[in-house]
């Protein structure tokens, strides 16, 4: 049973300056090959939590294990996607696919192989020689999303990703990211604060409560993703879910 | 520039006054304003003399040494005072005053302590050039991306490779504005440092036309100065516009 857990963290809180505090006595459990997503109101402390699984910022208290190993820094089984891309806006979009084999040494040949078959499979083939700024939000975060998988980590940590897209192009993302965790055996961890995007993406939803975050509620919707994104948001499963989170976030709202 | 409702290219400003200056200096309104023709002349034969390029080739050695310098020492200052809070706040109130102190003034005394010589006007130029680049490299290290270094930082970079393969490069805007404004301060810090303390180079030159009312040798030389000024900041203003189109989405 162990072994189904992907990552785990055990009774994390996090201060931050000695004053606010962020998060207070967090455990929960990502199940292997899942699509979980941490939902909140602004200052839940969800991206801190993500930020805390990649090792990107410290705890002040518990633990993070990953694949049954405890780790207090990044490693090469985890990958972030960042809510503003993180892209080098000096590198092409090839060299910054690229860039986390090139941190591990990789020779060019071996690594832009690798990076131009990612580099396709989120649809941006051709876009190899384009440098960052010549491209539109959605268009970057898929450079975001391949320099993820080139690295080959089990585990994917998205920060956020679609926020700063535009709501078509961000229905259209949703769908390929469904599409492509279907061919790659992924645990994916998803911060988000859109109710519909969470209900409509997740194998399983936790809700954090804010100032200080704690674990409000876990949710596994029982939503039949492999139906496709039409039927997926005429599902009763989805509306009710939708429903469900409202009510209890609705009492976090002012 | 405009006129008269007409785009006209920038040199017809620049021989416009050129012509003014001819004008005056024929008209003997001054015996320190030779006229523009005859300090070009002046000029080009000034140029050719030995005791020219003796005098250039010393300043240029003596610029050319204090800005190594003032690089090798201004650039890991301010990634430091970037980088670690502590010597930020240790160091970051004396470039500030130093920046806009004037170095003039601590010429002479630097005259009692290295003695008068070369090194003086090396030590010149330095102090002319090293704050302003402290403090541009410090500025363009603390607004490089944060979340570059933190997706540097997730794929496993090593601290070395956060500096090679992102801060360097998201600072490169700053740092060479830094340069740039740094080679003009020691432009200025080798004329005044070979003016005030030692008598050698371009500095022994402009004395010795002053002091006997050369005035063509003297215009001639200042433009030679102004030109070699205006040539580095253009080259690396030339190399920053290259840069910041690359970092122009930061």
């Amino acid at each position: 049973m162990q072994n189904d857990i992907a990552v785990e963290v055990k009774n994390i809180s996090k201060i931050y300056d000695s004053k606010v505090e962020a998060l207070r006595d967090v455990s929960l459990a990502f199940p292997r090959g899942r699509l979980c997503t941490l939902l909140g109101p602004s200052g839940c402390g969800k991206t801190t939590l993500l930020k805390i699984i990649a090792g990107l910022i410290p705890a002040n208290g518990g633990e993070v294990w990953v694949n049954g190993r405890k780790v207090d820094g990044p490693g090469p089984e985890r990958a972030f996607v960042f809510q503003d891309f993180a892209l080098l806006p000096w590198a092409s979009v090839l060299r910054n696919v690229a860039f986390g084999l090139e941190l591990r040494g990789m020779p060019p040949e071996e690594r832009n192989e690798i990076a131009r078959k990612h580099i396709a499979e989120v649809g941006l083939t051709g876009f190899e020689a384009s440098y960052p700024n010549q491209l539109s939000g959605g268009m970057r975060q898929r450079v975001g999303l391949a320099r993820a998988l080139a690295v080959n980590a089990d585990i994917i940590l998205m920060d956020e990703p679609f926020s700063a897209i535009d709501e078509q192009t961000r229905r259209k993302f949703q769908e390929e990211l469904l599409d492509l965790l279907k061919h790659h055996r992924k645990t994916v961890i998803f911060v988000t604060h859109s109710i519909e995007e969470a209900a409509y993406l997740s194998d399983q939803i936790t809700l954090l409560s804010p100032r200080p975050g704690r674990v409000a509620k876990t949710i596994e919707p029982a939503i039949d993703h492999s139906r496709g994104p039409d039927a997926i948001r005429r599902d009763k499963h989805y509306l009710d879910t939708v429903d469900e989170i409202w009510q209890m976030l609705k009492q976090y709202v002012e | 520039m405009m006129l008269f409702g007409r785009k006209i290219p920038i040199v017809f400003s620049l021989a416009i006054w050129f012509g003014l200056w001819e004008i005056v200096g024929r008209s003997g309104f001054s015996s320190m304003i030779p006229p523009f023709s005859s300090v070009i002349e002046t000029g080009i034969v000034v140029t050719q003399t030995d005791k020219f390029s003796a005098a250039a080739a010393i300043s240029l050695r003596t610029f050319a040494t204090g800005m190594v310098l003032a690089i090798a020492v201004g650039l890991p200052l301010g990634f430091l005072m970037a980088r670690v809070a502590f010597a930020g706040r240790l160091l970051g109130m004396w470039v500030n005053i130093f920046v806009s102190a004037p170095i003039s003034a601590l010429v002479p005394l630097l005259m009692a302590v290295v003695g008068i010589g070369e090194t003086t006007v090396v030590a010149t130029v330095f102090l002319f050039a090293v704050f302003v680049i402290v403090l541009d490299t410090q500025v363009g290290v603390q607004h490089a991306d944060r979340s570059l270094v933190e997706m540097a930082r997730s794929f496993g970079a090593r601290r070395s490779q956060i500096y090679a393969k992102v801060l360097i490069l998201s600072a490169l805007p700053e740092i060479l504005a830094g340069l740039r404004l740094g080679a003009i301060r020691g432009v200025k810090g080798v004329v005044i440092g070979q003016l005030l303390v030692s008598i050698i180079g371009i500095g022994e030159l402009f004395e010795l036309y002053s002091k006997h009312f050369l005035m063509e040798e003297f215009w001639a030389l200042v433009m030679i100065v102004f030109l070699f000024a205006f040539a580095i900041s253009e080259t690396l203003a030339a190399l920053e516009r290259k840069v910041e189109y690359y970092a122009s989405s930061r």
